[in-house]
């Protein structure tokens, strides 16, 4: 029994810090609708931050200072993030805003290592509370019940902050209807401005606060943002109660995970959320999604047509270019465009789902990486050929995404997307787990190509067929009925119903498809690199794919591959200099900023301009 | 224009990519670097200083082959795929004549495999991985850090002499901690057959769930823990152990918890009594390892780190083996790593032609406290060749042909 309530206490603890963090970014995304990645660096400011105040500040009075003051200033440094980076794309299509807080994160890791240093940094013990109370026996930390008892006062002054007072009622109207409270009058930008403010200062307050439990390190971003993301949508997304019960719900289950399953560690807080989406589909406490805004945000999307005659001589001229290269390059830049060529495949399948079916799938690296891993482990457990796991490769990865898009197209928006990244989560560690099969974190090596294509040369060819086929066939699809078919759905489900379509069908063909191409890739992929590790699936490799149809232009045909050429092309070089995030970050945040449209979008609004296309195709 | 943008940026960046680095007018001999300089700073940049202490050293000295070293290190964002990429173009384009580098061990052996496939030469010269030298070696590539076995067979060699029969361990749930478990077990089996394992903890690497792991840990009451987590994991898990008393009256081993890297941010809370392996730079009174020591801290301000030693020995080897191959072509560095005696800070130690590591071994001490700082006492440097497996045992790890 005693046990049990350590366990219990213990949870609850853990709790503390993850709902802080967890809150600011559901208020956050309630108010402006802007899914933050960056929040996890907040976290990490204020870990740092308060560590240094807590350096010079004394005492328990200083102790307790230095964290409502790592808050304070993280809050303000949330502004100027605020006001520099998103005001101007807060106008641009749904979910853009995310590709500008990812440059945030890099910029934020090396300014962090540029002014702390590498060292990690162990959090000093808070005064007054450094040894430990017998409960029934069992030692229980000073520190965890103070987190205990402090964790209630937050929510509870949360609670007060928007259920009590006139702000309160104005971020909550704006959670429900953002554009009649702008009707009525209110300054929608000071409101973002503030909201903004308050979520992260509730993420600094966070980092400072679990300091005597852990400490500051340059990891910490990362490492809790998919808690914290699983933490809200298990809650419901813009629910602070929710996020109070959901982080005690993962806090107090990951304990006893970790008594009565050591190996659980990995997966069971995705378990635990695709669990509760499914019998819960907008989370514990959550609404149901007012779909995207009155209409779309931005001006309307133009329809597609396929290229004019002048556009297919260029792209002919270019193929052929790129088929001369041999010629004419080293083999390096050979390596080098086969990769960039793989990228924009596996971009341009995401594209597919997002920009024409309006699904944004969080987690399309688990198709990516299935397609890998599908051929690596064919290759390594039957000795089958390069050509035939080339075949196999799309067809696994198509058939992983039809089973889980079978599951997840019963949500919808961010939760139908925090479902994919779950899928994509769980088949991460299961691969990782598996040692014995899928080699675990060591992966799968040497996996060669057959010898005809094992010459740099001849697979730059193989690829660039592959590559170029796959994404000219995704964008005849775009221009077949299917392709329409898939375009009604996501502009309005209703009508395209009424005209007969069968929609969540529709949608789920074209989940598989996208999947199936991001196979090819990924297949492509094992055999250029000779290995293949976890790494191909974890969210990271998601989020790659998910910056660069935005960066490229959402709502635009070729929004994928351009985003992809161009990020993989600008990484190439800019990872040669030291710091090379700080400069990537920002070049990504000037794109986004000066290129709302993407980058393919903005492209031909400036060439139309200067009367370089013609105008005609205007709606 | 779609695809048209699409096709100028490829060449864009196809052109961006062909400009490149300029050539170095000076004829230099160049050796490929690829680490995770960003993503693990705190280890990658005491390496970094470490090779470049050498390379000062050995090019002030006239160079190798009568021309200077030159180190290019690039950064792979801690990706596999991504290292991939950059050691073909430092052989193909830089000009490098053989390959170096990494920390993680995956990464490691990304480019352990292009290495064999590719016919390049790759000294791996921080991975831990066991796989690097005996399940996954190949003929191209070579290790210079004692692997995670040799490390946790010096570990259960102290672990056997005492009496503690009910062990736990628990290591990050990957790779390398399943490995060091392993090894562990194996190695203290093969010595006290009678020992039991009690609790195995397997915390997410980097996200350990410490009050929880302590409380786990503690119910299954064992004699001695066996502990493989590092970094900010270690530090969560020497604090709520402590706090919760969880290392009261148990012997508690640590793989790597004594190198500075982890023992240095960890303060006056460095867990005294632990039996770990490290480097204890601050206690090494005499000969090499001592003037390495003297120089590093002259040059840099700052002490050296495990990093920092690692770094400093990849150069000697790279310079030993280039002296002994009398050339940089591929095949004869290969060839001349066979058996390659180098001197080092640690004493000699020799790349072993059964499985290709070297006999670097590792320093094994207690923890203690001197100047609320973690220092390692009555410790000794265990030599590498005596914590390896049978060469029959290796040479069926490896497979025939190698």
């Amino acid at each position: 029994m005693g046990l049990f309530i350590a366990q219990i206490l213990t949870g609850l603890a853990n709790a503390s810090a993850l709902f802080m963090v967890a809150s600011g970014l559901s208020l956050i995304f309630g108010v402006t609708r802007i899914v933050n990645f960056a929040h996890g660096s907040f976290y990490m400011l204020g870990a740092y931050v308060g560590y240094s105040f807590m350096q010079v500040l004394p005492g328990a009075w200083g102790f307790w200072t230095s964290i409502l003051l790592a808050g304070l200033i993280v809050g303000l440094i949330g502004i100027v993030v605020e006001m520099l980076v998103l005001r101007p794309v807060y106008k641009a299509p749904e979910l853009f805003q995310l590709v500008a807080t990812f440059g945030v994160i890099l910029v934020i890791q090396d300014l962090t290592l540029l002014v702390w240093g590498a060292d990690d940094f162990l959090g000093p013990r808070a005064p007054g509370l450094k040894g430990i109370i017998r409960i029934m026996g069992e030692p229980i930390p000073k520190y965890d019940l103070a987190l205990i008892a402090l964790t209630p006062f937050v929510a509870f002054a949360l609670w007060w902050l928007i259920t009590k007072t006139r702000t309160g009622i104005l971020v909550r109207a704006a959670t429900q209807d953002r554009e009649m409270v702008g009707a009525l009058g209110v300054n929608q930008a000071w409101l973002f401005t503030g909201v903004f403010f308050l979520g992260c200062a509730l993420a600094g307050l966070g980092g400072a606060v679990q300091l005597p439990k852990g400490g500051a390190d340059l990891l910490m971003d990362f490492n809790i943002l998919s808690a914290i993301f699983v933490v809200v949508v298990i809650g419901g997304m813009g629910s602070l109660p929710g996020a109070y019960v959901a982080a005690v719900l993962i806090s107090v289950l990951n304990v006893f995970g970790v008594n009565y399953l050591p190996q659980s560690t990995l997966a069971l807080m995705f378990v635990v959320m695709v669990v509760v989406l499914i019998f819960r589909p907008f989370g514990l406490f959550g609404r149901e999604e007012v779909a995207g805004e009155h209409g779309q945000v931005g001006e309307p999307e133009r329809p597609i047509k396929p290229a004019g005659q002048s556009a297919r001589m260029i792209v002919m001229l270019g193929l052929g270019l790129l088929a001369l290269l041999p010629l004419v390059g080293d083999s390096f830049i050979q390596v080098l465009i086969t990769d960039i060529a793989i990228f924009c495949l596996f971009a341009a399948s995401l594209h597919f789902l997002l920009g024409l079916g309006g699904l944004v799938s969080f987690g399309h690296a688990a198709y990516f990486g299935g397609g890998a891993y599908a051929a690596a482990l064919l290759v390594t457990y039957a000795g089958t050929p390069m050509e035939l796991a080339l075949i196999l490769a799309p067809l696994a990865a198509g058939l992983t995404a039809i089973i889980f898009g079978w599951v997840c197209l019963r949500l919808t928006g961010v939760y139908f997307a925090m479902l994919t990244l779950a899928f994509a989560q769980l088949l991460w560690s299961l691969v990782f787990q598996w040692g014995d099969f899928t080699g675990g974190d060591d992966g799968l090596v040497d996996i060669w190509p057959s010898e005809w294509a094992s010459g740099t040369t001849t697979f730059y060819y193989l690829a660039l067929v592959l590559c170029i086929g796959g994404i000219i066939i995704l964008r005849h699809t775009a221009h077949s009925p299917f392709g329409y078919a898939l375009r009604g759905a996501r502009d309005s489900a209703r009508q395209a119903e009424a005209t007969g379509i069968n929609t969540k069908h529709v949608q789920w063909v074209a989940f598989g498809f996208a999947g199936a191409m991001a196979g090819i890739a990924g297949g492509l992929f094992v055999f250029s690199k000779g290995s293949i590790f976890p790494n191909e699936l974890e969210i990271a490799r998601s989020f790659d794919a998910l910056i660069v149809v935005f960066l490229g232009g959402v709502k635009t045909l070729a929004g994928g591959v351009v985003g992809g050429a161009a990020l993989e092309g600008a990484k190439d070089y800019i990872t040669r200099f030291e710091y090379w995030r700080l400069l990537l970050g920002l070049l990504i945040i000037f794109v986004v900023i000066l290129a709302p449209d993407g980058i393919a979008g903005t492209l031909r609004k400036w060439a139309e301009k200067i009367g370089l296309m013609k105008r005609e195709d205007r709606v | 224009m779609k695809r048209k943008t699409f096709l100028k940026s490829l060449v864009g960046a196809a052109a961006i990519a062909a400009v490149g680095l300029p050539a170095l007018a000076e004829d230099t001999i160049k050796i490929g670097e690829i680490n995770h300089y960003k993503r693990l700073a705190a280890f990658a940049g005491p390496y970094k200083l470490g090779i470049e202490m050498a390379l000062e050293e050995v090019n002030a000295a006239g160079g190798v082959l009568g021309k200077p070293l030159e180190f290019i290190f690039r950064d792979d964002q801690g990706k596999p795929g991504e290292a991939v990429k950059i050691a073909e173009e430092l052989m193909t384009r830089e000009g490098a004549v053989m390959l170096t580098g990494t920390i993680l061990s995956n990464v490691g052996l990304a480019i352990s495999s292009l290495a064999a496939e590719k016919k390049y030469v790759y000294l791996a010269s921080e991975p831990l991985a066991d796989a690097i030298t005996w399940s996954k070696g190949n003929d191209y590539t070579f290790r210079l850090r004692s692997s995670t076995y040799m490390q946790a067979a010096m570990l259960a060699e102290e672990a056997a002499k005492t009496d503690a029969i009910r062990y736990a361990t628990i290591a990050p749930n990957y790779a390398y901690g399943k490995d060091a478990v392993a090894a562990f077990k194996k190695a203290l089996t093969k010595l006290k057959p009678e020992v039991e394992f009690v609790a195995e903890q397997w915390p997410a690497l980097f996200k350990i769930d410490a009050g929880a792991e302590a409380q786990a840990i503690e119910r299954a009451k064992p004699d001695a823990i066996y502990n493989v987590t590092f970094g900010g994991d270690l530090a969560k898990f020497v604090r709520e152990g402590g706090t919760r008393g969880l290392f009261e009256g148990r012997n508690v081993y640590g793989l790597l918890s004594g190198e500075p890297e982890y023992m240095d941010p960890l303060g006056d809370e460095a867990p005294e009594g632990w039996i770990v392996t490290g480097y204890p730079w601050s206690e090494i009174t005499e000969g090499s390892g001592k003037v390495f020591v003297d120089a590093y801290m002259a040059k840099y301000d700052d002490h050296p780190r495990i990093g920092s030693l690692v770094g400093y020995m990849t150069v000697q080897s790279i310079v030993a083996v280039l002296e002994k191959a009398g050339s940089t072509d591929s095949e004869a560095i290969r060839a001349a790593f066979a058996d390659l005696p180098v001197s080092t800070p640690v004493g000699d130690i020799k790349f072993r032609s059964q499985d290709h590591q070297a006999t670097m071994g590792a320093y094994v001490g207690t923890i203690a406290l001197k100047d609320d700082k973690g220092t390692l006492e009555s410790w000794v440097y265990k030599d590498g060749a005596d914590y390896t497996l049978s060469d029959e045992e290796v040479m069926k790890l490896r497979g025939s042909g190698n």
